[in-house]
This record gives C-alpha cells, structure tokens and sequence, in this order.
C-alpha cells in the first residue's frame, strides 16, 4: 500500500475547531477546581479538565506544525481573540441556569453534568470514528482521547441519571439544564467548511452524520433518567463559525490574561 | 418524578463509608488505599477511580461498605495480642537450623 496516496493532514481550521472545544470546556470544568459539591466530584472534575486540556494540547501542537510560521501550542491557545476560537457555543456558556443574575453567580452542578454529557456523547461517537482518520496524527490523538472521553460520558450519564431520578429538587434542576443546553446541540448538525472540507478527504468526519446515534445516547440516558427531551429548536448557534456568545470574551480574558502579561515567561 | 417512586427510599441525606481497596500494576493483592463517601456501589467504584487512581496507581478497585466490616475491638488488645509478645519459640528464627540441614 502506498501511504503517501491514503495520508492527508487535516484542514488546520478543522483541528483548531476540535482543539478549542476541548480547551474552552476544559477552562470551564477547571472552575469547580476547590468549589466541588464534595471532594470527590472535585477531583473529578480536576481530571476531566486536564483530560481536555491534554486533548487541546495535542491538538494545538498538530495545528501549529500544519501552520507553521513560527505557530505554537501557546500562541494559538494564549494569543488568539474570540472571532478566531471556533469552538462550539455550548462549551462557553457559564455552570449557570439561563436567567442567573451574573455569569459568576452560583454555579449550578446540574449544568456542569447535562453540558458534559450532551458533549461527551457527541465526541465518544466523533473520536471513534476520527481513531480511521487519513491524517495518522489527528487518528493517533483519536485513539487516546477516546477513553478519556468514555470515562466522562460515563462519569456524567451516571449523575444525569441521579440527578433526573432522584428528589424533586434534582430533577427539576436537570430538566432546566437540559431545557437551556439542548438547544445548542443543533450547532453539531450544521456543517462547516472546515468539516466538510475534512469529511471529503477522509481526515475528518461531518458531525450530522453521527446524529442518530448521538439521539440513541441521549434518549436512552434520558428515559433512564425520566426527563423529557426539549425540542430543542429555535436560534442555531455559531460558535464554530467565530461568532460567540458574550461569555467567550470572559473565558478568554481570565485564561489568557497571565500569557499576554508575560509572554514567553517560562516555568 | 413518575407516580411509581413515592414508594421507594427516601434519598439518602447522607452517604455511607466505603472502603477502598487498589491493586497496583505490580502487586498481588489489593491493598487497603482509604475511604471515601458514595450513595452506592457503582458511585463508589466511579469515585474511588477518580480520588485513588489518578496517577496511575493501580489497575483493579474494591469497594466494600466500611458497616459491613466486623472489626476487633482496641480495648481487647491484651488480650488479643500482647499473649504473643513473649511466645518467640513461634517463629522459625528461634530454632538453631543444624549445618547438616543445609539450606531451608
């Protein structure tokens, strides 16, 4: 077999895509670092963050080396503005049901869970299939991150479920999460350039055509869970295509404020 | 919540104790690692993964409900153990090995 003929790297827009969805949600889940609901969920959350924040550095590293021009891990995560992140709305948006009276206020473990695992079913899917990339970097990157992500998809179905079945107060709370949040999930159906640019070289895969499964995830964890499934329609969000909510700008400004002060500090 | 679960257990306003047993990549057998607080079996095994295992520390987990563990009693220690403390002709050390006997 010739392995220059079945070898293609990845759209660059395409890898910064998957990189900055793992590194904003990262960001987010790092929040509850010394707030958790108990130690336990604390630290799961601890390694959830740095499982994604791992992610987005094997990612980044691949982008810089396909962009070259002096491009590194840091440059593309510390000193890119938010019209250039192109990750998913949903992975932005604050541990906060929708009317909370600041993005700071309290946060609410409910949307930490539904959040991460509407995403963690989208990526088991994403990166088992990404494991037959024709670009071997991003298969390879595949391939770890898929158990990561099968430990957080089971980690957050598992409180879903106990949320939704468990008292009045539990349940309500996660149906409002997933009343909020369903509704951005449309944003993974609607292609982008990059995606169908790396879906036809094989590199990368259209995320509508992993819908169906995605909705067999969700609706068995929801029925489990005996929550009902909002419809989920109304104003699709643009986060892969640069155009962000208001709560990016906050994100960003607190990760990267510390690079942008020193940049090329060392330790 | 569905009609049906007014029947079940109220919910727990607390967690039991578990303890946690690890077996290193290495090791034999699982070694008592610590404890922690979970609502069930499985959220005891998920927990214990994350607090006791998260650098790279083992490759199976026990989980075993600490209620469930009988154990002796301090104040018995007289009499549990100290008789011991002076029968050394018990260990194998005590006896002179004749050199005939070569190696054991």
């Amino acid at each position: 077999m010739d392995l220059q003929a079945t070898t293609t790297s990845a759209p660059i827009e395409y890898v910064l895509h998957l990189a900055d969805n793992a590194l904003i949600l990262g960001q987010r889940n790092a929040e509850w670092c010394g707030h958790g609901p108990i130690l336990e969920e604390d630290l799961a959350l601890a390694n959830n963050s740095l499982d994604l924040i791992g992610q987005a550095r094997l990612l980044y590293q691949h982008a810089a080396q396909l962009l070259g021009r002096g491009a590194t891990e840091d440059s593309l995560a510390y000193f890119r503005d938010v019209p250039e992140f192109r990750n998913y709305t949903l992975l932005e948006l604050p541990h906060s049901p929708p009317l909370a009276a600041t993005a700071a206020g309290d946060r609410d473990y409910a949307t930490t869970i539904v959040r991460n695992f509407l995403y963690s079913a989208l990526m088991a899917l994403l990166w088992e299939r990404l494991q037959d990339s024709t670009d071997p970097q991003l298969a390879a990157i595949a391939a770890k991150s898929l158990k990561e992500v099968r430990y957080h998809l089971r980690h957050s179905r598992d409180w879903l479920v106990r949320f939704g079945d468990g008292t009045d107060e539990s349940h309500a709370r996660a149906q409002a999460a997933l009343d909020h949040l369903m509704p951005y999930t449309q944003e993974f159906w609607t292609d982008s350039a990059p995606e169908t640019a790396a879906s036809s070289s094989g590199a990368g895969v259209n995320a509508h055509e992993l819908h169906a499964d995605w909705n067999t995830l969700v609706d068995s964890a929801l029925t489990e869970a005996t929550l009902k499934r909002p419809s989920g329609q109304g104003y699709i969000s643009q986060g892969k295509h640069g155009v962000h909510s208001e709560h990016l700008g906050f994100v960003l400004a607190e990760m990267q404020s510390l690079a942008r002060a020193h940049p090329e500090a060392a330790w | 919540m569905s009609a049906d679960q007014s029947n079940t257990a109220p919910a727990l306003k607390e967690w039991p104790l578990w303890e946690v047993f690890v077996r290193s990549k290495q090791g034999l057998e699982h070694k008592h690692c610590g404890s922690l607080h979970a609502s069930d079996a499985q959220h005891a095994l998920q927990m214990a993964r994350d607090v006791y295992t998260r650098r790279q520390e083992g490759v199976s987990i026990w989980v075993v409900p600490s209620a469930t563990i009988a154990a002796s009693d301090p104040g018995d220690k007289g009499e549990f153990f100290e008789p011991a403390a002076d029968k050394i002709y018990r260990h194998p050390t005590f006896y002179d090995i004749p050199d005939e006997v070569g190696h054991m």
